[in-house]
């Protein structure tokens, strides 16, 4: 593991830039913005749009992997807090529905937290466990059925604007707010960038590491909780089958993608957010150029595989050695 | 064979090697004998590293050539050098510790039938080879099942066997007790003794004259001089590597002040944790020094783990200021403002990722708690204050500490503590692995903070070091305290005397 300077994020912002500017070849009026109706549309806002839940599950991620953990749980959380938002929303008022289901994401973050940081359970295998039963507890609460709503206030979530700006943009840049205040205002972040960095050494200089621990778990519940309420809204109803189905895959992808090493220490919240939004340009990118939508794992794949080459100190080296193999050796 | 043949076996001129700038190797020339064992010494930052890695490809030189047995050779990679006859071994044994001793020595190159390994082949192939180590262990068992020690030799041998001409050993020696010393230079005479060159990087300057042959010195990267043994004394060597005359410092016990009229700091009775250490009192006390004396393994990191609250004690009892207090973890330990430098400094201690001034902020940070963030400017003095209080190089709070010398992230974990002001320092093994030069500015700094009346407890292993600056010694054999010396009874004879009064316990190998 070799020793990283501070990043800037250049490889991301780069990656993302290009990704829009294809966008833009493919589709022209990619950057046309209009309002209607007193809300922004246009493909830009919508890659902004449709990239929040999966923003959201990556400022929970972010701080998992930096303390050196994975959240396999979160798609399943989702429909979770899903699945309870849109079987309360037409009975009971927004706060009640909002808090029931933020308080079951908080009650899963709980769970996780509790079974890696108090009994020591590797979080690949304790995240697993409800990441596999949470849909099964998402389809309890929908009694196998997909719930449907119509409560205005929990559809105004999902669809819904803000002086223009569609609700979960605004949701996902609150929370982002948030968990920059709480992770970088105070001295958490330093403390998660040295726990995951060396367990042992904070441990030894007094950082509570198994509080933080249980924080990031209940943190990434949170985020995968608020995730969930908002693609139920959008949809007006929760499917517990498919309502965040492999989302925690893209959202482990937005961390790595932001420079966050899976072996823990320095994390970046908004390079991760930048990566869940690359991936979801590449998204709407490949709808927008007609192509067979069957094609865009593929895309996905070459595409992530680049900026992670980009992001590599050692690429240099590797070229080189190529070089060496293709050219030298073989004349 | 060759002993009588004068021709080098190993020669380098000119090797130059610059880092951004920074220049850390400066033209040196180095020559290797066939049957010689050579110390190549230097305080860190010398250059040492940079000429092993150089010799061995894994850093390519700027300039300079190489030549064995008069042929020039320039390996790109560590496994080239091995071909061509230049293996290392590494101060971390760079072995699979969870595959047997054979699967080590054979690994990447098992004799095979058509492709299958033949496992019992490679099994007596491991014992015969281990056989002329004097090693007869079970070649099947996982390696991590040996101690350091053997696991060193088993590395020497898998380099010796694939390659055999020049062996260089980086700093083999660290984390062995002084048994275990003798046994991997019995290897090393018997390696010599078949015409190989052997390359020594070691601090123990005791070893140096116990085994070598010749002695090459580095500083600032460039050759400060080269000489046989018997020509070279201990003061001038010392003298060489330092370029300065040692202080005086190191050298003489201060007059001792008599340590019952001190008021104590905390006060352990009948401490202890089964497996760990016996049942053992001590007495800390302002401006007092205690020394923790003993082999590898004979519970003096226990100690100083109960004390801090590393691990949980299972019996005794613990005050503080005349107050019964319970230490069950670090944070308990350092709100009663002990603080603990730990002697695994790369796992225990520093976080290799972060800055020099994020670690050194990170017990200050974590006692105030998360939600008392230190400020980014009061962070910032305090880092350039320990960086110019401890002459911390290079100078620059926010390069990763990972990238500094080993005395310097000492220095630096030094400062995380003295930064949280505390009263009791325990400090392990404070001096390990590091320069010379450090190791004078480190014991000077113990002095002083004894002066300013802080209780220190210190766990060395360096006997003339712990006797010039410890109030009173205790002597730990085979995890329980069996000795203390306090006053003028503390001193070197004393303490191997005290060390060695077991049965069990091999006679210290102090030269």
């Amino acid at each position: 593991m070799g020793l990283r300077l501070p990043r800037v994020g250049t490889a991301q912002i780069g990656a993302l830039a290009l990704i829009l500017a294809a966008n833009w070849v493919v589709s022209p009026q990619f950057f046309d913005i209009r309002l209607q109706d007193g809300r922004l549309f246009g493909s830009l806002i919508d890659v902004l749009n449709r990239g929040a839940p999966v923003a959201l599950l990556s400022l929970g991620m972010v701080l998992v992997i930096a303390m050196r953990g994975i959240d396999l749980s979160v798609g399943a959380v989702m429909a979770i807090s899903g699945a309870i938002a849109a079987s309360l929303a037409d009975s009971h008022s927004l706060p009640v529905v909002l808090a029931a289901a933020l308080g079951a994401g908080l009650l899963c973050g709980l769970w996780n937290g509790f079974l890696v940081a108090v009994l020591g359970i590797q979080p690949i295998v304790a995240t697993l466990i409800l990441m596999v039963a949470g849909r099964g507890i998402a389809q309890l609460i929908t009694e196998g059925r997909i719930v449907t709503f119509t409560s205005p206030d929990l559809a105004f979530l999902g669809g819904g604007s803000v002086l223009g700006v569609p609700t979960p943009i605004v949701l996902a840049l609150a929370m982002l707010a948030l968990t920059l205040a709480v992770v970088r205002g105070t001295a958490l972040g330093l403390m998660i960038e040295a726990s995951g960095g060396n367990p042992r050494a904070s441990a030894l200089a007094g950082i509570g590491t198994k509080l933080i621990t249980l924080a990031v778990y209940v943190w990434s519940g949170l985020c995968a909780a608020l995730a969930g309420i908002v693609a139920a809204a959008d949809i007006l109803g929760a499917d517990a089958n498919n309502a965040g189905l492999w989302l925690e895959l893209d959202a482990i992808l937005a961390v790595v993608i932001g420079g966050t090493s899976l072996f823990g220490g320095r994390f970046s919240i908004i390079l991760a957010v930048v990566g869940a939004l690359i991936i979801q340009a590449m998204n709407t990118g490949i709808l927008l150029s007609g192509l067979p939508p069957e094609t865009n794992l593929v895309v996905k794949a070459v595409v992530v595989l680049a900026v992670l080459l980009a992001q590599s100190p050692r690429l240099g080296t590797h070229l080189a050695g190529l070089g060496v193999l293709l050219g030298l050796r073989k004349a | 064979m060759p002993l009588t043949d004068d021709a080098p076996l190993l020669s380098l001129a000119g090797f130059s090697k610059s880092f951004a700038g920074f220049v850390a190797l400066d033209r040196v020339d180095f020559t290797l004998r066939a049957g010689e064992i050579h110390a190549l010494l230097g305080e860190n930052g010398a250059g040492k590293s940079t000429l092993i890695k150089t010799m061995t490809g894994v850093v390519t030189r700027d300039a300079g050539t190489m030549r064995l047995q008069g042929a020039e050779i320039a390996p790109r990679s560590a496994e080239e050098a091995v071909k061509a006859g230049i293996a290392t071994v590494y101060q971390e044994v760079n072995l699979a510790p969870n595959l047997s001793v054979a699967q080590n020595l054979f690994l990447g190159r098992q004799p095979t039938w058509f492709g299958l390994v033949r496992e019992r082949e490679m099994r007596r192939r491991a014992a015969a080879l281990l056989t002329e180590f004097g090693l007869a262990i079970d070649v099947g068992a996982p390696l991590e099942s040996y101690s350091v020690a053997i696991q060193h030799i088993v590395a020497i041998a898998r380099a010796v066997d694939q390659s055999a001409r020049v062996l260089i050993l980086d700093e083999p020696t660290a984390s062995l007790d002084a048994h275990e010393v003798e046994v991997l230079f019995a290897v090393l005479r018997q390696l010599k003794a078949r015409g190989i060159g052997i390359v020594f990087v070691t601090h123990f300057l005791d070893q140096v004259y116990a085994v070598c042959d010749r002695i090459t010195v580095l500083r600032n990267g460039r050759l400060a001089g080269t000489a046989p043994i018997a020509d070279l004394p201990r003061l001038d060597l010392v003298r060489l590597m330092l370029g300065r005359e040692l202080s005086e410092a190191t050298a003489k016990r201060p007059p001792h002040v008599e340590g019952a009229a001190r008021a104590a700091v905390a006060t352990f009775a009948a401490f202890g944790k089964e497996g760990q250490v016996a049942p053992f009192d001590l007495t800390l006390r302002a401006g007092h020094v205690v020394g923790l004396a003993g082999l590898l393994g004979s519970g003096r990191t226990e100690t100083v783990r109960l004390v801090f609250g590393a691990e949980k004690a299972d019996c005794g009892t613990a005050e503080v200021d005349g107050r019964r207090v319970a230490i069950g973890s670090p944070r308990e330990a350092m709100r009663l403002r002990f603080g603990y430098c730990p002697e695994e400094r790369k796992t225990e201690g520093i976080v290799a990722d972060l800055t020099v001034r994020e670690n050194i902020v990170l017990a200050l940070q974590a006692q105030r708690g998360a939600l008392a963030p230190l400020p980014r400017r009061e962070q910032d003095e305090i880092a350039a204050r320990f960086i110019r209080l401890l002459d911390i190089r290079p100078p620059d709070p926010e390069r990763p500490i990972g990238l500094l010398s080993g005395g310097n992230q000492q220095k630096a974990l030094l400062a995380r503590w003295l930064a949280t002001s505390p009263r009791l320092l325990i400090l392990d093994e404070p001096t390990r692995g590091i320069d010379v030069g450090a190791h004078a500015e480190i014991i000077a700094l113990i002095r002083s903070l004894c002066a300013e009346g802080m209780a220190l407890l210190v766990v060395s292993s360096e006997l003339e070091e712990i006797v010039t600056y410890a109030d009173e010694v205790i002597v730990l054999r085979d995890r329980a305290h069996v000795a203390r010396l306090t006053g003028n009874a503390v001193d070197v004879p004393a303490i191997l005397a005290a060390i060695a009064d077991a049965p069990a316990a091999p006679a210290a190998a102090h030269a």
